[in-house]
């Protein structure tokens, strides 16, 4: 009696309590608030791999052997945009880079003065949050070389990197949709960190970001923002367009892609 | 704390004055436990402490941590449904591809691919029904098995790398635990007379006959192998796959996740080791219940486990 009494409240638990159980997950899976407790942990991770591996760790470099036959484009591949369409038409000639912000003296560059400027070149790893991974070849200028010349001020904190491509339609529908992201300062004196201008020695594909393109490759692809039109060095994110520091984590990616 | 876990053990044993205190205690918490008043000694003995508080917590931990992991883990997968072998992806042959191909009801149709075979699992893989769905949806792992439900990378990552911790940190603690107090020496690792009978004891398994008696009292020898090889090679190995996906921490040692193959292999290593934990869990659950469900269940719960009687016990007076 007593068994059967308890192997059916066994039963009826264990009936009720799985999907109950999966109902919890997608309901706490569905709040924002729980979702942003829980994206805490990226602190904590951040905190635990600059410990573990210092600020100056280099990311793995590979060979010429190991580059990728088609290096794979993700995102936007053809900003929608008529500024773009029009730089992209005259050979980026009218292209600058506007360097401003938190800095002692902002700046513009154009193309050929960035390619002019000291150089890196890594054949590194590109690793997309989906999953995949695709080795290319990157030269560009060294963050920190460009830093040095519009000498940040001691209040900031992070770059952020605005972008030409429009996320969410065209120019005209969604002019405020450009794509962006940000880097803290460590981040962008990393001698690894440059804004590239050539892929597999070859100027930089439309579809991979021309004409320049940020390479942090300590962190995941969407870091990593093409199209770049405007550097800014800022004091704090939360005053910028979503406040999380990028296109992607105002929708609730991490903003610490080192993971 | 351990010492008087381990005098505990041994009160339970024997038939000294505190075993009486004891039951008596466990059965005011578990009136259905209690014996009747005539209940031979040999019934009361056979009430066996069996697992530790710390292991206790730490497996219920274990529980719910390995079920948000694996099902925001396949979160993840569906954004990438292939797996390759190396340390970047080679598209065009993936070692394993999840997919749908249009089918002749104007419905998409799963298909996954292993190698170059292809194996039909629509309905599960590839393509699968919504909640109420009158449509089935392109994805590589169904709704019930994933976390959210509804496809959302940024989510699955929140919860996967936010549980990460709390699953590791419980691991390190559990492993720190089972070699400080001696439950891996004393408990997990086989001797080698039992080591010799590893044939009788999968014979055993397959014809389900279960040890009773004193036997009940010690686990037996595969699943020593089996807890062993769970604790020792399959938890590192998925811990240490998902970190090697990690490109900050691929900066370690100048690239050491090339000892597992590239970044691409950790990821395959990483959900291979998933399946392999999600059989064993499968088995551990299916012996749960054939051994006993209820025995087994307050043993983890309450630490009191009941030993299933012996024959040559019963026929005794």
């Amino acid at each position: 009696m007593i068994s059967m009494t308890r192997r059916r409240f066994l039963r009826l638990a264990a009936g009720s309590a799985l999907p109950g159980a999966l109902a919890g997950c997608d309901r706490l899976a569905g709040n924002d608030a729980f979702n942003s407790t829980l994206r805490r942990a990226q602190f904590l991770s951040q905190r635990a791999q600059r410990l573990l591996t210092g600020d100056d760790a280099l990311a793995q470099e590979f060979t010429e052997d190991d580059i990728a036959d088609e290096f794979r484009s993700n995102g936007t591949t053809m900003p929608d945009s008529r500024l773009y369409r029009q730089l992209l038409g005259g050979q980026f000639q009218a292209w600058r880079l506007q360097v401003a912000g938190l800095v002692g003296r902002p700046a513009q560059y154009s193309l050929a003065e960035l390619q002019a400027m000291p150089s890196r070149t890594q054949i590194t790893r590109h690793d997309c949050v989906e999953g995949w991974s695709a080795i290319g070849k990157w030269t560009g200028v060294p963050l920190r070389h460009l830093l040095a010349r519009v000498q940040p001020l001691p209040m900031a904190r992070y770059v952020v990197f605005h972008c030409a491509d429009p996320m969410d339609g065209s120019d005209v529908q969604a002019p405020a949709s450009t794509y962006y992201e940000s880097i803290g300062l460590a981040e962008a004196l990393h001698p690894q960190t440059i804004l590239a201008y050539a892929l597999n020695d070859e100027p930089l594909p439309v579809e991979n970001g021309a004409p320049l393109r940020l390479r942090v490759e300590r962190q995941l692809g969407y870091k990593q923002a093409k199209y770049l039109m405007r550097i800014d060095l800022v004091e704090r994110l939360e005053n910028i367009r979503g406040g999380n520091g990028g296109y992607w984590e105002d929708l609730g990616y991490e903003w610490y892609a080192g993971i | 704390m351990l010492r008087r876990f381990g005098k505990h053990v041994k009160d339970a044993l024997s038939l000294a004055p505190p075993v009486s205190r004891n039951l008596a205690m466990l059965h005011r918490l578990h009136p259905q436990t209690m014996p009747s008043a005539t209940a031979s000694t040999a019934a009361q003995r056979r009430l066996f402490y069996r697992h530790r508080l710390p292991v206790r917590i730490m497996h219920w931990i274990n529980v719910i941590t390995f079920f948000l992991m694996l099902m925001s883990g396949l979160g993840i997968f569906n954004a990438h449904p292939h797996l390759y072998w190396g340390a970047q992806s080679d598209f065009g042959a993936p070692l394993l591809s999840i997919g749908a191909r249009p089918g002749p009801d104007g419905q998409p149709h799963g298909v996954t691919q292993i190698g170059s075979h292809v194996v039909n699992t629509d309905g599960v893989l590839g393509a699968s029904g919504g909640k109420g769905a009158a449509r089935k949806i392109e994805r590589a792992f169904p709704i019930w098995a994933t976390i959210p439900g509804p496809q959302s990378l940024a989510t699955a990552r929140n919860w996967h790398l936010f549980f990460a911790w709390i699953f590791v940190l419980n691991g390190i603690a559990y492993i720190a635990y089972t070699v400080l107090s001696g439950h891996l020496r004393r408990d997990l690792v086989p001797s080698r007379p039992e080591l010799r009978g590893i044939g009788r004891s999968l014979l055993d398994h397959l014809l389900f006959r279960h040890p009773a008696g004193a036997a009940a009292k010690r686990y037996n020898v595969l699943q020593n192998l089996t807890y062993l090889v769970v604790i020792f090679i399959l938890l590192p190995l998925i811990v240490l796959g998902g970190l090697g996906m990690s490109p900050r921490l691929d900066t370690l040692f100048g690239g050491w996740v090339d000892l597992l193959g590239g970044r691409q292999s950790a990821r395959t290593l990483h959900f291979a080791a998933a399946c392999l934990l999600l059989a064993f869990v499968a088995v551990h659950i299916f012996e749960v219940i054939v051994t006993g469900l209820w025995n087994n269940v307050r043993s983890m719960i309450t630490g009191y486990y009941r030993l299933p009687p012996n024959k040559d016990e019963e026929t005794t007076p």
